[in-house]
């Protein structure tokens, strides 16, 4: 059996009154890639930032690995060395180059050796192509780079867990198909487990095995990935995938 | 106008001149670590203490330094607390620039985009490390300009401790000023003193400013 990497039981969010997230269930195993998708406002944004605490839950309980979180802001830091996570708008360091961006995880909050560390940094640049990019600020670099690089940042915690937060929507067109890649090759070649909230259908239907289809707060259906697509459960899942084609 | 007299006082306003500047300088040194200390609690909203110290920023920036001074210099002493002049100006001009330091510091700390705490965040940092490496950095170069203007204004403060017997710039003048009663070659000594100073540390602390803003930045 493999074995369950993060359960989600009963969470709820409510930010004052208004409640946005309700009794969300689900959990992930290990090298499972689960896709959120709903419309706009439906939640997908802040229950992955619920699962690393950069929101923060009003109800519910979280498992890490079996061990249920008490949710301290010193647990939180030590779990989110192992929840990796990658943002929309990249949020690279804009005052530390490539190499240092990467680095900073590895070697201020992991207190790693640093030699070590660089040279694992650099074979992950090698990886996607950017090794002659190390000494280069944000500022000079593209969006497909800059989020090829945070994704990198990302990796070099050793997370047990990645999180993408619509990570190619603001990219140019010809800039998603690399970083999609990057995310595809991590799951196929590295088994890496990820909660992925995009709106590239055709990235989603390829890379899921299991969909989460939030509307309002509410998981409307959990199905798996493949069948999603093709024969989805929900009315209101059939009318959002047919909403998206063009 | 009598450039005797204006050569015959020269020693005395370079003795005021480098006073000026070293009063100028601890109290600026001593702002800018009360600023900075000040500005990080009130970010990271450490419980009770950044209450504290918002009150003392309310407090220091709505009341005038000839007030403080007074305070410190004559006030003080009732309850037991004696200080040098020099101590109580330089007391009194931290305690002042701090309060404005603290406001130059938060203005950069509240301009980072939020992304970039998330960002921290989501690599695991604590809060100090979030202070060290991303709130620090970032926002002392947002604050640059705002900081550069309290350095101005805190050096041009200083004349104030001419009312406490400091004989800095300002008080070499008015003491010359009363007992030869040559005002016109005083005071325009005493402008041209602060002119040296202000005048090149201005072009610099604007130099400072373009540099930090084309720096390294943009996201």
């Amino acid at each position: 059996m493999t074995k369950e990497i993060l359960r989600i039981e009963k969470l709820n969010k409510f930010y004052d009154k208004r409640q946005v997230l309700f009794n969300i269930d689900f959990s992930i195993k290990q090298g499972e890639v689960l896709a959120l998708l709903g419309p706009s406002g439906s939640g997908k944004s802040t229950l992955i930032r619920c699962l690393n605490g950069l929101e923060h839950f009003s109800s519910g309980n979280l498992f890490f690995a079996g061990k249920k979180l008490v949710p301290t802001e010193k647990n939180w830091q030590r779990l989110r060395q192992k929840i990796g996570m990658v943002f929309q708008s990249y949020d690279l360091f804009p005052n530390l180059n490539v190499l240092d961006n990467i680095l900073l995880g590895p070697t201020k909050v992991q207190k790693k050796n640093h030699d070590q560390a660089k040279q694992e940094a650099i074979s992950l640049l090698q990886r996607i192509g950017l090794t002659d990019y190390t000494a280069a600020y944000p500022r000079q670099l593209s969006g497909g780079q800059k989020q090829r690089i945070a994704i990198v940042r990302a990796l070099a915690l050793h997370p047990e867990l990645m999180l993408f937060d619509e990570v190619t929507a603001s990219l140019d067109p010809e800039m998603v198909r690399g970083v999609l890649e990057i995310i595809k090759e991590l799951s196929e070649k590295d088994n890496m487990t990820m909660i992925i909230v995009t709106h590239e259908m055709n990235f989603a239907e390829q890379i899921a095995d299991r969909v989460l289809f939030l509307d309002d707060g509410h998981v409307l259906e959990e199905t798996d990935g493949k069948q999603f697509f093709v024969n989805a459960q929900t009315k209101r899942a059939r009318e959002f995938l047919e909403s998206m084609k063009f | 106008m009598d450039l005797t007299v204006i050569q015959a006082a020269i020693p005395k306003f370079v003795a005021g001149f480098k006073l000026t500047l070293w009063m100028s300088f601890t109290g600026i040194l001593g702002s800018l670590i009360v600023g900075l200390l000040c500005s990080l609690v009130q970010y990271f909203k450490v419980p009770v203490i950044s209450k504290v110290f918002t009150g003392y920023v309310e407090l220091a920036r709505n009341t005038p330094l000839l007030i403080q001074l007074f305070f410190l210099y004559y006030a003080f002493p009732v309850i037991g607390w004696k200080m040098s002049a020099e101590t109580c100006g330089f007391v009194g001009l931290t305690f002042l620039g701090g309060s404005y330091m603290a406001e130059a510091f938060s203005g950069g700390f509240a301009g980072i985009a939020p992304n970039q705490i998330d960002a921290g965040k989501a690599i695991g940092m604590n809060q100090f490390q979030l202070a060290r490496y991303v709130v620090f950095p970032q926002g002392l170069s947002l604050s640059v300009p705002a900081l550069a203007a309290n350095v101005i204004f805190l050096i041009k403060e200083t004349s104030i401790f001419s009312v406490i017997a400091i004989p800095e710039l300002t008080n070499t003048a008015l003491d010359l000023i009363g007992i030869y009663y040559r005002s016109n070659e005083y005071l325009l000594m005493l402008v041209i003193a602060y002119a040296i100073i202000l005048i090149p540390l201005s072009i610099i602390l604007t130099i400072l400013e373009r540099r930090v803003r084309y720096g390294s930045f943009g996201n």
